[in-house]
């Protein structure tokens, strides 16, 4: 007999395609793309593939995100002299970057950042109707919001970064480059200019509900995997009627710390934690620059990163010609 | 034909995968075990401390990278002066326009002469500097070679005499052609200006985001040395209060495109010495003087000789050096930076004192043979 297994999907049943709920907001006519069956993608999900509803939102995030990547595609095709098998090579190099400082908050010409800000307008475009789909169809089907705002936490970060502080700064020099590597680049360039940030406490709170998040989803994940064989991973009617899986569950957590989440409680500590990541990272980023400059100063000042007591153990240090064997 | 045997295993259902994968795992750690116990392990490392007890600050080396000494050691050469005599004629008075080793014995004026040939020009010899003719044109300045290494003794000399400091800071090796050489005519790791590694596009983004020698391959920009080695630009991108008042763009204010340039070259001086930030800095304050290791204060004399070389000695022999020499693309010439003598060594050829049979190069005085 096939079993059920908790990382691949063997057991795939395959009947005619759910077309859903076709209610008062008239979704089916709107919906495109017949439906396919894909036994690989029903190893990790719903073996169905479509349809999709796309709607106003939907055309236009697709429209001007894809013109942004085209922009930014484009523009690093034109520094390897249109050259696709440079383009693949260099590709990790590559990147559209802001315009230069001199040019503070006008428009840059098109060749030094100015490509930059008009890919930048159209991903703000594609990323804002982006949400606002995320918020409609939520409200279609007559469902929280949380989608939407676990969304916006994430835009506020983004939104940070390439808008509310270069704009504060009065520079869009100061927003992030669009590149792999590059981008990279300007996260540590960003933390060694502000005086590192691991000293910037809302650096130190986003990196907390970061680790809290996986912790909480590895907990979350493993418990209910666990009781599956119950019927845990029917996670909405445990919620409802609290059979045999959530009480082992929760017994279980209860003999293990002393204290069990709820079947219902459980999700929204892992959504506060979350949203809390990029809510309190946005923070730490806006202050850099705007109100402190050196967070390594700004934390000694607030006795919050240790000084030294003057003993640097210079007698402990090694010799280069001892470390080489050359006495 | 083995319906037996089919209907033995329906029978008698045994669960194979489990013991065997656990054998297989078991049998595989008592195996790597072994190895490890009797071979040793191979990638053992050794670490150099550099900071304060119990904040990391060290740089590490596999131990077999460690037992290898730099190979170009075995080719230095031991060469003794000859001590002068008392009224023995010197080299300025027998041979014609000798401007910078005149005051040297003949005996010890041809012996530099001949270990100039083995460190720089070991396959053209003499004829290197001094061309095909006989002897009595070797007083002549024809060739550009010639005119160069005069001024590169005068160079050397100076970096003796005057820097001291970097080169002599942990004990007296000193510096003489072969530091650089290594018995090429062209010393490796030398560098030109690469002007514009982005052509499509002006400003910051014109300077970087490509993989090349100068951003060690990097994306971070290519011009870190011309600014910093050639233009003297100021390296430190921190505000040393937790507050100022200052806008990106204005005057002296350093932008996040400043510190990105600072830090090609932190990865440029790091990659020629094989070492890590932590040689030189205590990481959770980059710039503060305080925390800094006794090799900052030498690596920062080293950026300032670096800047006095390329500017005083290297930059003006672009009016003798033939095209060939100059840089591909400003054509300008060859420069040097920690590379040019480190070598990816802490300290070049692993601090073997170079100086000490050549008193003819420690000093733009009359060489001092210990008499």
């Amino acid at each position: 007999m096939s079993e059920y297994q908790n990382i691949f999907t063997q057991v795939q049943v395959e009947g005619p395609a759910e077309w859903g709920m076709d209610n008062e907001n008239d979704l089916a006519s709107e919906r495109i793309v017949p439906p396919g069956f894909s036994r690989l993608v029903g190893w990790v999900g719903n073996a169905q593939l479509g349809p999709i509803y796309l709607g106003w939102t939907g055309m236009i995030s697709l429209a001007t995100g894809a013109l942004a990547i085209f922009i930014i595609g484009l523009n690093m095709l034109a520094q390897v002299g249109w050259s696709i098998p440079e383009f693949l090579r260099q590709g990790f190099w590559l990147a559209l970057e802001p315009p230069s400082p001199e040019y503070g908050l006008t428009i840059p010409p098109l060749n030094d950042g100015g490509w930059y800000i008009i890919a930048s307008l159209f991903l703000l475009v594609a990323v804002c109707t982006w949400w606002l789909r995320t918020y409609l169809l939520a409200e279609q089907h007559k469902m929280g919001k949380h989608v939407a705002w676990a969304f916006a936490s994430a835009i506020w970060l983004f939104l940070v970064l390439g808008l509310f502080r270069p704009i504060l700064m009065g520079s869009w020099s100061e927003a992030v480059p669009y590149g792999i590597f590059p981008h990279l680049d300007w996260t540590t360039a960003f933390s060694i200019r502000y005086g590192n940030l691991y000293y910037n406490p809302f650096h130190c709170l986003s990196i907390v509900f970061l680790y809290g998040s996986v912790l909480l989803f590895a907990m979350h994940g493993a418990t209910i995997l666990a009781v599956s064989r119950f019927g845990g991973d029917r996670e909405l009617e445990q919620i409802v009627d609290r059979g045999t899986a959530s009480e082992r569950a929760a017994l279980f957590w209860r003999w293990t710390m002393g204290f069990n989440a709820t079947m219902e409680g459980i999700h929204r500590w892992a959504w506060w934690f979350a949203v809390l990541t990029p809510i309190t990272g946005g923070i730490g980023i806006l202050l850099t620059g705007t109100v402190v400059d050196n967070w390594f100063i700004w934390a000694q000042e607030h006795h919050f990163a240790p000084m030294y007591d003057g003993s640097y153990g210079y007698e402990a240090y090694g010799t280069y010609e001892a470390f080489i064997g050359r006495e | 034909m083995f319906k037996w045997f089919d209907k033995w295993n329906r029978e008698h259902p045994t669960d194979i995968e489990r013991p065997a994968i656990l054998t297989g795992v078991a049998g595989a750690v008592v195996v790597a075990v072994v190895a490890v116990m009797a071979l040793g392990q191979p990638y053992k490392t050794d670490s150099l401390q550099t900071g304060p007890r119990g904040n990391g600050m060290s740089v590490p080396e596999f131990v077999s990278d460690l037992a290898v000494p730099d190979p170009a050691i075995a080719e230095l050469f031991d060469d003794p002066p000859y001590v002068p005599e008392e009224g023995e004629e010197l080299a300025g008075d027998i041979y014609q326009n000798v401007q910078i080793l005149g005051d040297l014995t003949d005996a010890n004026f041809n012996r530099l002469m001949a270990a100039m040939t083995r460190w720089v020009a070991p396959e053209q010899g003499c004829a290197y500097c001094h061309g095909d003719g006989d002897l009595e044109t070797y007083g002549e300045d024809n060739l550009y070679t010639k005119v160069v290494s005069r001024r590169m003794i005068e160079m050397t000399r100076n970096i003796n005499e005057n820097w001291d400091v970097h080169v002599n800071a942990n004990k007296q090796v000193g510096v003489t052609c072969m530091t650089c050489h290594r018995g090429q005519n062209v010393p490796s790791d030398i560098w030109f200006k690469m002007g514009e590694v982005n052509m499509a596009a002006a400003g910051w983004s014109a300077v970087q985001n490509r993989a090349t020698p100068l951003s060690s391959y990097t994306s971070l920009p290519s011009d870190a040395l011309e600014k910093y080695l050639l233009d003297g630009d100021l390296i430190g991108v921190h505000d040393l209060e937790s507050r100022v008042a200052a806008r990106p763009g204005d005057e002296g204010v350093p932008t996040i495109q400043d510190a990105e340039r600072t830090y090609a070259l932190m990865n440029y001086v790091a990659n020629s010495l094989g070492v890590n930030c932590t040689f030189c800095h205590n990481t959770r304050a980059f710039y503060d003087g305080g925390q800094v290791t006794p090799q900052w204060a030498t690596e920062s004399l080293g950026i300032q000789m670096v800047l006095e070389l390329n500017n005083d000695y290297l930059v003006p022999l672009a009016e003798v050096l033939p095209e060939d020499r100059l840089g591909p693309v400003a054509g300008d010439a060859p420069k040097v930076a920690c590379r040019t003598c480190h070598k990816g060594y802490q300290q070049p050829l692993q601090g073997t004192n170079v100086i000490a049979d050549w008193p003819e190069l420690a000093t733009s005085d009359a060489p001092d043979y210990g008499q």
